[in-house]
């Protein structure tokens, strides 16, 4: 059964939307999300890393020994996120600081090498970028909409505007640990409630 | 035998890009990236200390090597005269090396003012160095070529509380900061001809 490029794209929006779904990536899922902003860019990292790894590996499926493609795969991922790395560095300083130890950890982010095995390896060069884009602007849509519901609550803003004024005593647990956990369990059935019907 | 032989070839090759990619990545970012980094670690002391300057004190660097030594300036305009200097020095605390910035007056040879850098003392002891603005302020007015030490050891600097090490520490990159200035004051003096006017 062949789909299309949009069908390809869409999937990672709702039915494949990474942290929902396919409950992966979990790791930078919860550990940045403390604000929009830092889901924003976390997820947007994360799609550049898939993207280009996704056509990279779909366009090297042929001469990639099979013995050898996850470390193939690897070396690919790891030269992408070392990429996103340098240039955030150069660009955002600020938000690679608090983005810190988890932007190198994109290399052994579930989603990319998931995405390289299971979809590019096996599909053409476009049907690849489109499956990459799909999945990368889903998750940063999760993450983004996770970081804002807990810095909403938790700090009474969004993207650091305030949005309940002075008078809002801040849920200050949503933007701590357990928050995230709350939080996407709550994200979780919402989905499953709205998904299910 | 065949397949090995290709294996080995594919994953050198695919190693060998990768390093080249990142290596000619790295080194075009790498300005940029080390004036990211002085911008926002050693930006807000050195804005600190030269507050009341004319110019860009982080745009108008220069670095000099003597021996094994090598040191950034940070030059500060007062009526567009270069007369204030602000560089790093450091000391040995509890953690490792206590970083500080030191401003001093070119024209005196006093110091002017003292910031924290980095540093990595024993949180809620030696690490409130960071905003312990008291303990720091002492160093300003001091003749920049003395030797600081703490009131126990003999000398007129008050130690924190509890935090004898560290106050070491923060006296030792001082007085070293001192020494630095005296080794260079030839070349420093040279390098401040091209900053005025």
């Amino acid at each position: 059964m062949a789909k299309t490029i949009t069908q390809e794209f869409v999937k990672g929006l709702w039915e494949e939307i990474p942290p929902f779904r396919l409950v992966l990536g979990l790791c930078p899922t919860l550990a940045v999300t403390k604000s929009m902003e830092n889901g924003i860019g976390m997820g947007l990292a994360t799609a550049f890393v898939l993207v280009c790894s996704n056509i990279l590996v779909s366009s090297l499926r042929s001469i990639i020994p099979p013995k050898i493609r996850i470390a193939c795969y690897i070396i690919i991922i790891a030269t992408f996120v070392t990429v996103v790395q340098l240039l955030m560095q150069a660009y955002t300083y600020p938000l690679y600081l608090t983005l810190g130890i988890f932007i190198p950890l994109i290399v052994v982010n579930c989603i990319v090498l998931g995405r390289a095995e299971a979809f590019a390896s096996k599909n053409s060069v476009i049907m690849s970028a489109a499956d990459g884009l799909g999945i990368g602007v889903g998750f940063t849509l999760a993450l983004g909409t996770l970081g804002a519901v807990r810095e909403l609550f938790g700090t009474g803003a969004i993207m650091g505007h305030a949005v309940f004024g002075p008078s809002y005593h801040p849920f200050t647990i949503m933007v701590q640990a357990p928050g995230a956990f709350i939080c996407l369990g709550l994200m979780l059935c919402l989905m499953n409630l709205v998904g299910n019907k | 035998m065949r397949e090995m032989v290709k294996m080995v070839i594919i994953l050198t090759a695919l190693s060998t890009l990768s390093g080249g990619l990142l290596a000619a990545l790295k080194s075009r970012t790498q300005e940029r990236i080390d004036s990211q980094v002085l911008e926002f670690v050693k930006g807000p002391a050195i804005r600190t200390i030269l507050n009341k300057v004319s110019n860009d004190p982080i745009a108008d660097r220069f670095t000099i090597k003597k021996g094994d030594i090598k040191e950034t300036f940070f030059v500060g305009k007062v009526d567009g005269k270069p007369s204030l200097l602000a560089f790093e020095a450091s000391g040995t605390g509890f953690g490792g090396p206590v970083g500080m910035m030191v401003g001093i007056n070119v024209d005196t040879g006093k110091i002017i003012g003292t910031e924290v850098t980095t540093h990595n003392e024993t949180p809620g002891v030696g690490a409130n160095v960071e905003n312990d603005t008291a303990f720091v302020g002492q160093f300003a007015g001091l003749p920049v070529n003395s030797k600081e030490t703490v009131t126990k050891d003999g000398g007129k600097i008050t130690a924190m509380s509890g935090a004898t090490i560290t106050s070491r520490a923060v006296c030792a990159a001082v007085t070293r900061a001192g020494e630095i200035y005296e080794k260079m004051k030839p070349e420093i003096e040279e390098k401040l001809k091209s900053f005025s006017g």
